[in-house]
């Protein structure tokens, strides 16, 4: 059984093309990332955790040997974000969500 | 299994730790019962670095024996029993309490004790050695009742012990029987700059100096009389007169001794009974007492060897040492003296800066015998790969000492090193094991550093080794790729070519034509640069904005709470006092923590991301516009006062510093530029260690570029002088496009002109004489990202839709919670993380009582 559910979060065009924004997710600080090219969003913590302070969804993002990754503005570590493992530091996970899209809505699975 | 051997073991210094530590690790261990006699109440500490224990090393600190060594390898050990005597008939060894071992093998590793001179007198109170730790705590004892110290003795441990006293607080002589410090290791003129910045440092040194007589002084406890009929009072003496090996129990049982001390010792360490062996300072090889603690060790690892069954032989060690002796380097190599037939000496002094430096040639010059380098000794590890490899000299050798115009190093190339060079002496690791370990893929510092053991000891090989490294991988095909990334196979340079040959406005039409994948921070943003330094379009636009950090895409600089300063600009560091008033008022408002630049503007720190656009339109509405300290462009002019109020001022440097601010603000580059203007050339506004520099002159402006502060300082180069202002601003035009246009990403003008082919001599063909036609093109693109300036701030809040992104949550205008500030000096800092944890806490209580 799970215990994950929708959370609605804000309208498609709240997203920001080739960059990322945060929502506020029932106590949550999720990033969202949107590449308009691969039509992808991508949803991860906002938590950066080298930094210790909320601010990944400031990151620029891109790809590192085709894996999409954000890279945090701090300290510039590289998370992936379909699995949120740290490029440089496999042992470091940050959490990662389901995204869905629907009638130019954007909901994220917490 | 046969029988195990019984190997006593006499002593426990450094060295005969060292061999244990070897012993234990080797194949050797397996056929050993080992048995461990110290005298001393502790085992093995770091004696090399005794003086720290005066300035709070505790015993503990200095130690070099992990806890639980002796009972993981099963090591019999008789703390504070000295052995007594060998029974060399019998194979026994006894000790002075009574311990009674049947021996198979000995190795005696007794060091030292230090010399003292029988002079009269030498055995009152408070006359001391400088030794072991129970001899440094009657130091200290005998130094909270003295108010002056003397040390006999200015050679190395000397000088160790005088900082001893210095720091224990007392007046602090050294007094020296030879004409010069440390008479061992430095000819006359390195001694003589020793014996002035000891000086300097409160030691009074006295030299040529022969104790006759110690008795009651008047002021002090002792009055020392030397042989010329002078005197010095003193409350406490030191000896530090060189050492004698620890030899008497070998004496005893009648092994063989040199006339002047020294156990007697083969190439195998063997004494004269071939089952005992010594090592260390108590060890005579080949006539030879060796001092320092490096030979000691190559002793030790010969022994293991031979336990082992091996065949190492000791074959003499080098003794250049190179060491801080009070704060001042001093690095003696080889023949120091100039002792072989027919050396040539080369000698550097530079009485300003107080270094001396002199390198003893062979006849020939093709080879470095010795040297001696006081006050500055970075050229240590070359010089020594050049004396201990045979290495042939360049064809002036002196260019080895002489000072160099900028600080390219005159570093050997890894190329010329054999494959038995040395490069990690503390852990012994050669230029081979390097190159095998490369080979078998440790391709990277760290790597390297965990596969061979080099360079974690004093960590002085590292530059070698990483240049050994990135040599070798370049010989085996492994290229150091200068792509800016693995989406663009270009670099910076060739990107800004592709731009500007095929006009390309978008970072999305540059990949699609030239890359591949979908970029990522590198190159996004170094693309980024080279579009707004080109087309100079708004930052922020609709395609660029994914190609800034996050500093230029809220034009403010994130810290590490991530929040975020501000910096208005202040153009040459001049303000109106209204101006003044409206950065206090709204700093008061938005409870800003403020702080002075370096760059003559106020840093306004712990803005939140939401606050930032009503905090600019204050400062916009009051005159402000933005001062692009967020970029990777120019930050500011600074300038000293000028002629306007100075008396020495010689022309307006606030005048000329705004115009240029205001010339060149909003130029993006591949890294920040900064200038200065001083008036005269006492050059207030130090100009020199910027990248654009500008000074005063009676004949006009004299200019000068690449010059850097920072992590790696530079001085400029004098690149024009006397300079009318309309020819000083045409080179500054020409000079930063063509660094915009051919610097790599990230490379600051100072590096920038280090890599340049040609360097000074070529910039200048290219700007003054416009060696390749290109001036006008680069004045040209200058005009254009001058007559397209904007301020962005000001075109960011006149646009609702660009305002959008300045929020936290883009569905919700709470605050981040996780942002936390506390009180320091009156004003806010970002909490740590303890700090906001309890304060988090507090508010989430209050709010649970309030409901």
């Amino acid at each position: 059984m799970s215990m994950s559910e929708w959370i609605d979060v804000c309208s498609f065009d709240d997203l920001q093309p080739d960059s990322g924004v945060c929502v506020w997710a029932d106590g949550r600080q999720i990033a969202l990332f949107y590449m308009p090219k691969e039509q992808a969003v991508y949803a991860v913590d906002n938590f950066d955790p080298f930094g210790k302070v909320n601010v990944l969804s400031r990151g620029m993002i891109g790809d590192i040997g085709g894996q999409p990754m954000v890279a945090s503005p701090l300290y510039k570590q590289h998370f992936n974000l379909e699995t949120g493992v740290c490029f440089e530091d496999e042992t470091v996970k940050i959490e990662t969500y389901g995204v869905r899209i629907e009638n130019r809505r954007v909901a994220v699975n917490v | 299994m046969s029988k195990k051997q019984t190997l006593v073991v006499i002593g426990n210094g450094m060295v005969g730790q060292n061999f244990l530590a070897g012993l234990v690790n080797s194949g050797a261990k397996e056929h050993f019962e080992i048995i461990l006699f110290c005298e001393e109440p502790r085992p093995a500490y770091d004696r090399v670095h005794l003086s720290a224990f005066f300035s709070g090393k505790t015993a503990q600190d200095l130690s070099m024996v992990e806890d639980g060594f002796f009972e993981q390898h099963g090591i019999t050990v008789h703390l504070g029993d000295r052995a007594k005597s060998i029974d060399r008939i019998a194979k026994t060894v006894l000790s002075e309490k009574g311990v009674r071992i049947v021996y198979d093998k000995i190795v005696l590793a007794t060091g030292s004790y230090p010399f003292v001179p029988p002079v009269p007198g030498h055995e009152r109170d408070r006359c001391l050695v400088y030794r072991t730790i129970e001899d440094l705590e009657a130091i200290q004892s005998a130094a909270e009742q003295s108010k002056v110290g003397v040390v006999v003795g200015g050679g190395l441990l000397g000088l160790e012990a005088a900082k001893a006293l210095k720091d224990l607080g007392l007046t602090t002589h050294v007094v020296e029987f030879a004409p010069r410090l440390m008479a061992v290791q430095l000819d006359d003129g390195g001694g003589a700059l020793l014996k002035r910045k000891i000086e300097a440092l409160g030691v009074t040194v006295h030299l040529n100096k022969n104790t006759t007589l110690i008795d009651d002084g008047e002021s002090c406890l002792h009055k020392m009389n030397f042989a010329g009929g002078d005197a010095l009072e003193t409350d406490l003496i030191l000896f530090s007169a060189g050492i004698r090996p620890r030899d008497d129990i070998a004496r005893a049982c009648e092994l063989e001794v040199g006339p002047r001390g020294g156990i007697v010792i083969d190439n195998q360490c063997r004494t004269s009974d071939p089952d005992i062996f010594a090592i260390g300072e108590c060890a005579l090889w080949n006539n030879r007492i060796f001092g320092l603690v490096a030979p000691g060790y190559a002793m030790a690892r010969t022994v293991v060897s031979v336990l082992e069954g091996g065949d190492n032989y000791f074959t003499g060690a080098d003794m250049s040492t190179k060491l801080k002796l009070m704060g001042v380097d001093v690095a003696s190599i080889g023949d120091a003296h100039a002792q072989t037939p027919g050396a040539l000496v080369y000698t550097y002094q530079n009485g300003d800066s107080e270094v001396y430096k002199q390198l003893v040639v062979s006849a020939d010059k093709k080879r470095l015998l010795g040297a001696v380098l006081v006050g500055e000794a970075s050229g240590y590890g070359t010089l020594l790969q050049y004396c201990l490899n045979g290495i042939e000299l360049p064809e002036n050798p002196d260019s080895l000492i002489l000072p160099h115009r900028s600080d390219e190093s005159v570093g050997l190339g890894p190329d010329a090193l054999p494959m038995s060079a040395q490069i990690c002496s503390c852990h012994d690791v050669d230029k081979a094991t390097l190159c095998s370990a490369i080979e078998a893929g440790c391709n990277t510092v760290p790597a390297l550093k965990s596969e061979t053991k080099a360079g974690t000891g004093c960590g002085g090989c590292v530059p070698l080794m990483k240049s050994v490294m990135e040599c070798e991988l370049a010989k085996l095909g492994i290229e150091v790729s200068t792509d800016i990334c693995e989406h663009f196979p270009h670099t910076r340079q060739e990107l800004y070519h592709l731009v500007m040959v095929e006009e390309i406005k978008t970072f999305d039409e540059l990949l699609e034509k030239h890359g591949q994948g979908r970029g990522c921070e590198v190159c996004k943003q170094a693309v980024g640069s080279i579009l707004a330094s080109y087309w100079n379009d708004y930052i922020l636009n609709k395609e660029h904005v994914g190609l800034q950090d996050t500093n230029d895409i809220f034009l403010a600089n994130m810290q590490k709470d991530g929040t975020y300063s501000v910096v208005p600009r202040v153009t040459g560091g001049e303000i109106q006092p209204e101006k003044l008033i409206v950065l206090g008022q709204v700093a008061k408002k938005y409870g800003l923590y403020t702080k002075i630049t370096g760059g003559q503007r106020v840093d306004l720190f712990g803005a939140r991301v939401e606050q930032l656009p009503s905090i600019w339109r204050e400062l916009i509405d009051a005159g402000f516009e933005s001062g692009h300290a967020y970029g990777k462009s120019l930050r500011t002019v600074k300038s000293c006062v000028g002629s306007t109020w100075c008396r020495f001022g010689v022309d307006d440097s606030v005048g000329l510093a705004i115009e240029l601010e205001n010339r060149y603000k909003g130029l993006r580059a591949p890294h920040k530029i900064k200038f200065a203007v001083s008036g005269c050339t006492r050059e207030c506004a130090e100009a020199q260690s910027k990248d654009i520099g500008v000074i005063a002159t009676e004949g006009g402006w004299n200019l000068y570029v690449c010059g850097n502060g920072g992590m790696k300082p530079r001085h400029g180069d004098l690149f024009a002088t006397q300079l009318d202002k309309e020819t000083l601003i045409k080179y500054i035009d020409r000079v930063l496009i063509f660094y915009v246009r051919t610097a790599d990403r990230m490379q600051r003008t100072s590096v920038w002109m280090e890599n340049m082919e040609g360097g000074l001599d070529y910039l200048r063909s290219v700007v003054i004489e416009d060696s390749l036609g290109i001036g006008e093109a680069l004045e040209k693109q200058m005009r254009h990202v001058i007559d397209t300036y904007q301020c962005e701030w000001k075109t960011t809040i006149e646009d609702e839709s660009k305002l959008k992104r300045f929020r936290h949550f883009v569905n919700s205008d709470r605050p981040d919670d996780n942002i936390v500030f506390v009180e320091e000096r009156g004003q806010v800092r970002p909490a740590d993380e303890q700090e906001r944890e309890a304060l988090k806490a507090r508010k989430h209580f209050k709010i649970l009582e309030e409901a």
